[in-house]
């Protein structure tokens, strides 16, 4: 698997131990918009955190908008860009 | 976000304006003031111009002291959006060496209230937050709608007589299924329109949010906003270019129905919504628009306040 599929595998995982989605992450396409899968602003929150947690980074406030946490992919790319992964 | 220096200088004169005519008294302490008799009259015309409003709906009525559980505060997540504002209740529970050391304290212009445990209850900080636990469960078919009335605290000293630390919110809560909810704010919209213009005061809806506290709170600022979930009426009181909210309407969606686990008859989390009347800001709204003679003020607006 390459660095962007585990990155993304743990972006699912992060997503269901805190995001209180209505369907399991593992059925997301990573372009599926999360906030139409039940994430809520509080929980996006919970989100925020818990990946700064997993991945040692921290959103700048730049960062801090609806649409960095919309999709995986959304996440994804902030995470590659704070962590300066090029997958 | 700090209030413009102009508005503050606006804000002072205004309520120094409000304490000599009698309405407001102070305390020494900012935004903690006494109510005079006529302010506290006008008050309760406002509070049961908002009962006209919301009769049709048949609400329950829930009347709380201005203190709540500390659980439920705990549960409502309040400390995760606004630690800022809390007020939590602490008391004494030592001994006599203790009773010593507590007067010695005050003797000496300690932080003696340092030392002073928490009891079970924190200060009201919206009215709706006793309700959440109190119709945990399964909800009728049509959802509930509880009316709530209750002295609020938030800890936000100010000069503006607008801003007080403890006010008083009227609120109903509308807890029930998304689509119940939506129909529900829709009425509210019409009806906060109606009340304004029923007491021709200049007020006009704006999108608004939260103070919500540190990063996390900017990126609830921003789903709020793009979101629409609230609302505010606003009308001026001490400014009428920095107009002041005396009502709000807010969505939660699922947020206290999942956290004190409410569900609708289908066995989905309910969502909540509420709108708030502030019930000192209407009233500075109304001495505001139409003078400290209450007499003189229009035929229109004394009637609907039985005056």
């Amino acid at each position: 698997m390459n660095d962007a599929g585990q990155l993304a595998d743990g972006i699912r995982t992060v997503l269901r131990e805190h995001a209180r989605l209505a369907i399991d992450p593992d059925g997301l396409d990573d372009q599926a918009d999360l906030y139409q899968a039940g994430l809520t602003s509080h929980a996006s929150v919970n989100l925020m955190l818990a990946l700064e947690d997993r991945f040692e980074i921290e959103f700048p406030e730049r960062m801090l908008r609806r649409g960095a946490f919309s999709s995986i992919a959304a996440i994804r790319s902030a995470i590659e860009e704070l962590t300066g992964v090029d997958a | 976000m700090a209030p413009d220096p102009r508005f503050l200088e606006a804000a002072r004169a205004y309520r120094d304006e409000l304490v000599a005519a009698g309405l407001l008294i102070p305390t020494g302490v900012p935004g903690v003031m006494g109510r005079g008799g006529e302010f506290e009259d006008t008050l309760d015309r406002v509070d049961a111009l908002v009962t006209r409003f919301g009769a049709s709906d048949g609400a329950t009525v829930m009347r709380f002291p201005p203190i709540l559980n500390k659980l439920t505060f705990e549960k409502s997540e309040y400390l995760k959006s606004f630690p800022q504002l809390a007020g939590t209740v602490h008391s004494f529970n030592g001994d006599d060496a203790a009773h010593r050391a507590l007067l010695h304290g005050v003797e000496a212009g300690t932080d003696w209230a340092r030392d002073l445990p928490s009891t079970d209850v924190v200060l009201t900080p919206a009215a709706c937050y006793p309700v959440y636990p109190a119709v945990a469960g399964v909800l009728p078919a049509n959802g509930r709608i509880v009316d709530v009335l209750s002295f609020c605290f938030r800890h936000e000293p100010s000069d503006d007589p607008a801003r007080l630390q403890a006010f008083r919110q009227r609120e109903h809560v509308r807890i029930a299924s998304p689509e119940q909810v939506a129909s529900w704010r829709n009425t509210w919209f019409e009806r906060a329109d109606q009340f304004t213009a029923a007491l021709q005061l200049d007020a006009r809806v704006e999108v608004a949010n939260d103070p919500f506290f540190g990063r996390g709170g900017k990126l609830l600022v921003v789903n709020q906003r793009d979101q629409q979930l609230k609302f505010e009426v606003v009308a001026p009181i001490a400014s009428s270019e920095w107009p002041t909210a005396i009502i709000s309407l807010n969505y939660h969606q699922d947020h206290f129905g999942h956290l004190f686990g409410i569900t609708t008859d289908d066995g989905a989390t309910a969502h909540t919504s509420c709108i708030g009347f502030g019930l000192e800001r209407i009233t500075l709204a109304l001495y505001r628009k139409h003078g400290f003679a209450r007499e003189r003020w229009p035929d229109g607006t004394r009637k609907v306040l039985g005056l």
